[in-house]
């Protein structure tokens, strides 16, 4: 589980990296700790999965993916396993998921996210999906985002 | 953002790798120097080309809990509700979308206990019901975009 100096190195990171040639050092002194100790903590983590990676998170539109399509499929419910899998396979599918139902206003139990540059590409991404799922789906709808609220990760409280 | 720009985003989200000089490697096949690369992804960041650069923590595998979540915000209440959504630190992500249901929150918790407790403050403080989705089953989650 995570101890005392795991969770001091998340609150340092959760805003974001040091942006210096050696960041791990960079933390390593503001947490009074070596600059090993800091490398080992955060593979460490990374082995177990708490760190998917120490990566870049991109703002879609600035990248020009405009339609960013939560497709969202009313799917026969002992199907859904199986053509969750196929759908989630598709490389332009980027979160695939099965999420409950709140009927009668949303019957819709399959979500996945589309991203594409232009509205011919993601009404072909649709299709791909539909032609998946078949007569095994009842209904969709496609929610595209308008706007990003908040977009800053997780946050850990201090302990 | 240029084509070096593209190639540093593309990178970088395959992981900058944990080593004392982690940019290094990153100028050697970018054919820049470290000090430009930093530069860069200083500019990516200031410009909201990148929303953020770091360590991509997972809430699931820290013991914590993940869930989707869904508000029907009347159109007249919509900036106002969303500061007070937003004001929760356990608002990870915030999204308007093209719905009756519109506006989508992803709830990142320490405990999986904390979630119902951040819905039901959510539902005080905005009068609004709360559309829970939390995740049955996932099927694959890939984040990268090709810049």
């Amino acid at each position: 589980m995570l101890d005392a100096l795991d969770r001091q190195i998340i609150q340092l990171t959760q805003a974001g990296l040091p942006l210096c040639p050696e960041p791990y050092a960079e933390m390593a002194q503001q947490l009074g700790v070596d600059a090993e100790t800091v490398m080992q903590r955060l593979r460490a983590m990374q082995t177990d999965g708490i760190i998917r990676r120490i990566g870049a998170v991109p703002n879609h539109y600035k990248l020009g993916y405009r339609y960013n399509g939560m497709t969202v499929w009313d799917v026969v419910d002992d199907q859904i396993d199986i053509l969750g899998a196929k759908v989630g396979q598709l490389d332009f599918v980027s979160h695939c998921y099965h999420r409950p139902r709140h009927l009668p206003e949303w019957p819709y139990n399959l979500f996945a996210m589309v991203h594409s540059k232009t509205e011919t590409g993601v009404q072909d991404q649709i299709d791909q999906i539909a032609a998946i799922l078949g007569t095994y789906q009842r209904s969709h709808e496609v929610l595209y985002s308008t706007r990003i609220l908040k977009k800053t990760g997780l946050r850990i409280e201090a302990r | 953002m240029d084509a070096i720009d593209r190639q540093l985003i593309n990178l970088l989200q395959e992981g900058l790798p944990i080593c004392p000089a982690p940019f290094r490697d990153l100028a050697t096949q970018l054919e820049l120097s470290e000090a430009e690369v930093i530069e860069r992804l200083k500019m990516l960041l200031a410009d909201g080309t990148l929303t953020r650069f770091g360590p991509m923590y997972h809430a699931e595998q820290m013991g914590g809990a993940l869930t989707l979540a869904a508000l029907k915000v009347p159109t007249e209440r919509f900036d106002a509700v969303t500061e007070i959504v937003n004001a929760f630190p356990e608002v990870a992500h915030n999204y308007q979308r093209t719905h009756e249901l519109n506006m989508w929150f992803v709830l990142a918790t320490e405990t999986p206990e904390q979630v119902d407790v951040v819905i039901a403050a959510i539902q005080a403080q905005t009068g609004l019901k709360v559309y829970n989705m939390p995740k049955q089953r996932e099927y694959f989650v890939n984040l990268k975009l090709d810049a």
